[in-house]
Order: structure tokens, then sequence, then C-alpha cells
């Protein structure tokens, strides 16, 4: 097995992207990384994706993407598990790069949410859930979120303003991310006034609904140094790339509460690197949702049982804080165009291992965690980079 | 328009047709081919008595298309008594008063309708524990 760096990375803006359809903004992403590493092909490109067929009637899309890049006669699939899809399609193409298969990859992730209305794009993203089980009972996304939520205040006894320091921090870090969503601060009282989703999920506990997409070029550790151009100090190395899964229902669970998947793949993780949870500088975790961001902390071993909520205040998650998290705005600021978001994860890691994370740079960061959940904690999948 | 989804389902849609398993004699539902806690092959049928209390609930604002008619309604996770957790819909019950651990009995009830060349799909919802059927 050979070791793996990222030697480019590349994205389009988030956020509502009407006048660009989905091959405009894949094709942004993959040729500003193509760039970045300063290559004009490569071997494979595997794209993480979520939604195209359910809502924009379009499969094969890898091969389109691959198509509109100019990128022919190259191997070209499209990865999904759901919100998980981007990590998922990373580790698809980790495994081709270590294996000796290809030498030149490029992961992408993309997704187009806001070309439907509304209840549309809900609907298309309850198919991560149960279709026979639980969507039949209009159950969306956000409620399954909030019944989680609901039992864990109820459990450890959580007051209703708990998770608001998850918002606040995100959003102070997407001010200064020029591809962010949303890039304004909001404080406790645009928190307490947001209008509720599905109780007690209210508009500042979720992410947006948007567009997006990211791109990396892998290649071997052994060869990385030939690719890096003049802004980057230097290829990232993959230290670790782990993946594990749980029930698709969250019925089916034995204890709903505890993501058993992120506890697994992120002890895989830690393995692999050789590292603990002490040694990570920061953690861009799926903040899809604020209680995903708390019990996020509990199963990969930075907070205790029913404490994770207790980590979101500024000296704890901030910057400066002891474990900085969602440092380019997380998926609530940043945004979560679902099948993009793995990629957009590790390509902030990127940014933060080589000191290009502008105003919210993390000191002396060395070694950085991501993790893309898919699903209400069914597929999770957990990267540790290093430089 | 899932029309044979709906004929397969139709046991445990309307009575809650579950399993229990013949190794370890937990009830299943929904029925599984493999036993989730035990991982030896599932077991006989089994139907579930409809009894629980609610385990969490939601009301829901944003709903999926095809749920419009009757929104905001709520959502539960039910703990049938005889130990699965099932996903439904909570009904005649106001809103305000649905409490965790609330008993709850199984209903059958209109989950959705498809629209005029759609079908009409029917299945389970909870709803209070009635005094005269307690």
């Amino acid at each position: 097995m050979r070791s793996v760096s990222i030697v480019g990375i590349g994205q389009s803006p988030v956020g509502e992207l009407w006048d660009r359809s989905l091959r405009h903004i894949a094709y942004d992403a993959i040729a500003a990384a193509m760039q970045d590493a300063g290559i004009e092909t490569a071997d494979a490109l595997f794209l993480g994706n979520m939604l195209s067929g359910a809502l924009l009637d379009q499969e094969h899309l890898a091969t389109l993407v691959a198509d509109f890049c100019g990128l022919r006669g190259i191997e070209a699939a499209k990865v999904e598990a759901a919100c998980a899809s981007g990590a998922a399609a990373l580790r698809v193409g980790i495994m081709a790069v270590a294996s000796g298969l290809h030498d030149v990859v490029i992961v992408a992730g993309v997704e187009k949410m806001t070309d439907t209305v509304g209840k549309d794009t809900t609907a298309g993203l309850a198919t991560a859930a149960d279709a026979e089980y639980e969507a039949i009972h209009g159950v969306s996304f956000v409620g399954l979120n909030a019944l989680l939520m609901q039992r864990y205040m109820y459990e450890f006894d959580v007051p209703m303003d708990a998770f608001a320091g998850f918002s606040i921090n995100a959003h102070r870090n997407g001010v200064n991310n020029p591809n962010a969503m949303f890039r304004r601060a909001i404080n406790e009282e645009t928190y307490r006034k947001a209008p509720m989703i599905a109780t007690p999920i209210n508009m500042m506990d979720s992410s947006p609904v948007c567009d997006g997409a990211a791109a990396l070029i892998l290649v071997p550790t052994e060869r990385a140094r030939q690719y890096t151009t003049g802004h980057h100090r230097g290829p990232v190395q993959i230290l670790a790339s782990a993946s594990a899964n749980d029930t698709l229902a969250i019925h089916d669970r034995k204890d709903p509460l505890f993501l058993e998947a992120a506890y697994v793949s992120s002890q895989k993780a830690y393995l692999q690197a050789g590292v603990t949870p002490d040694d990570i500088d920061l953690f861009e975790l799926h903040d899809a949702f604020t209680i995903m961001a708390a019990m996020s902390l509990e199963a990969t071993g930075f907070a205790r049982r029913g404490e994770g909520w207790r980590m979101a205040r500024d000296e704890e998650i901030g910057i400066q804080g002891r474990l900085p998290i969602s440092t380019m705005g997380g998926l609530k600021s940043r945004g979560h165009p679902v099948g993009a978001t793995g990629v957009y994860q590790v390509l902030e890691v990127v940014q933060q291992l080589t000191g290009e994370a502008g105003a919210n740079q993390v000191p002396g960061a060395r070694v950085g965690m991501a993790q893309n959940i898919g699903g209400s904690g069914a597929t999770i999948v957990t990267h540790i980079l290093g430089v | 328009m899932a029309i044979a989804t709906t004929w397969r389902t139709k046991r445990q849609r309307y009575s809650l047709e579950g399993e229990v398993c013949p190794t370890c004699h937990q009830a299943i539902f929904p029925p599984r081919d493999v036993c989730p806690h035990c991982s030896e092959p599932a077991g006989p049928v089994h139907t579930l008595s409809g009894r629980g209390e609610v385990y969490s609930f939601t009301t829901m604002y944003n709903v999926p298309r095809g749920f419009e008619e009757h929104r905001p309604y709520t959502v539960a996770l039910v703990k049938l008594d005889e130990g699965p957790l099932v996903t439904a819909q909570l009904t005649d019950v106001n809103e305000q008063e649905v409490q965790i651990g609330m008993r709850v009995e199984m209903v059958t009830r209109k989950l959705r309708e498809e629209g005029s060349e759609g079908q009409i799909i029917y299945g389970y919802k909870f709803r209070p524990l009635l005094q005269q059927s307690a």
C-alpha cells in the first residue's frame, strides 16, 4: 500500500447558484484543483453526489462531468453514500492510488439542490432514510434529527439554548471564508428568534439547502513534491481514511443517542494515523444540525456522553480554542451541498495545514481531522491529514 | 407510485406484523431476514400488540412533497411494549400535550395521497391510549 497525498484543491462558492448548472460548478472546482496541482489530465475521476437522479433526472453523472471537463478516456464513476458521498468518493480515490491502480486521481463532490422547489428537495433528502419504514410516515431529514435532539435534551437534561454556540461559532468563521454561503455573524438573539423547522430544531440549528462543488487531486506521497506549486508550502499527507456504518433507520439502533459509526470510524482512523484525540489540532465535523455536532464530539472522544453541547463555547471550539471546529464556517455557514460536503471539509483541512486559511488560520496546525456523516449517522467516514 | 411496495408491506402497515427471533427471542419490527440482535436467521411471524410509549417526537413545519395536507404534524419514535422502536405519526392528539413517556396505541390511518392518478396509502399511526381500551 502506498501513502497518498493531496497536491491540489479547488472549490466553487457555496450558495444558491441559479445561473450555473451542476456541470458548470463541477468544472469550476475540478479545473481549479487541476491548475493548483499543475496537471492537464488524470487517470480517474471519482465523484461524490447524492441527489442528481432524484432532483435533476440526471445519473451517469461522473462521465457527464468528466466529458464537460474535457477528460475523455479516463475512468469516471459516481460514489453515493447520502450526505457522506463526498468522503466516500475520497476513500475510493485513496484506495485507487494506495493500491497502485492509478497514479493521479481527481476526487470531487458536487450537489445542486436549489434548482428544485423546497418540498421536492426535502423529499429528495428523505431518500437517505428508509423509504418503506421512515420516509413513508412523512418524516423529513430535519425531522429525524429533531427526534434525536428531543430525546437528547430529555435524557441529558439539556436547556433549549444549549446548542446556540455551535451556530454562533460556525457563522463567526464563515464571515472570513470567501466561498461560504452565509458571511454574517449571528448572536444568541438571532438563535432564539429563529423559526422552528421541526421542534426542537430551528432555522439556526440547521444547515442550509445550497449548491456547491469541491475537488482534490491525489497522488502517491513519494511523488507529491513534483506537483506542489508556488502558493502551497507542500503536499498534505492522508494519514488515515476509515469508514463505518450503522443501521440505516434510527429506530433500529440499540442506543439512538450514540453515533456508533462515528466511534468505530474515528477509532480506526486514530489507529491508522497513530494519533489520539489530543493530537488533533482542528476538527471539521458534520454540523448539519447542532445535535450532530454535539453527538459527533462525544462519539469521537472529545467529550463525555451527554456533554458534547458543553463544548459549544468560544474557548473550546473557536479558532483559538482547545479544539477548533467548523473553522471555515462548517456545514451551517459555509453550507451543506450534501454530496460535496465531505470534499469541502477535507479541502478546508488542507487549507489549515498549509497555512492558507487566512483570518481563520489555526496557529501551528499540523494534524487535522474531517468527519462526514451520511443519513442520521448510518454511514460515517473519518479522514486524518497531516504535514 | 410504488404499487408493489404498498401491496407487499400491507401486513406490516395494517397490523404491525413483525417477527420473533427463534434464537434470542427478541421481537423484531420491521421484519428482517437476519436478526438485528444476534445475527442469526430471523424467525416466525409475530404480530405486535400496537401498544407502547413515546420515546421521542417532533412537530414538523417544513414537510416533504406529498405530505402537505396535514402540516404541521407530529412524528414520533414509539417504543413498543415488546421492545422495537417504530417511526410513525401521532394522531388524534393536541401536539402541545405530547410528552416523552406518553402511552399510545396503534390505529390505521391514511398516510398520504398521491393525487388523481396515484394511490391512497394507508398505514399505522399512534394515538394516546384510550381509557376504554386500556
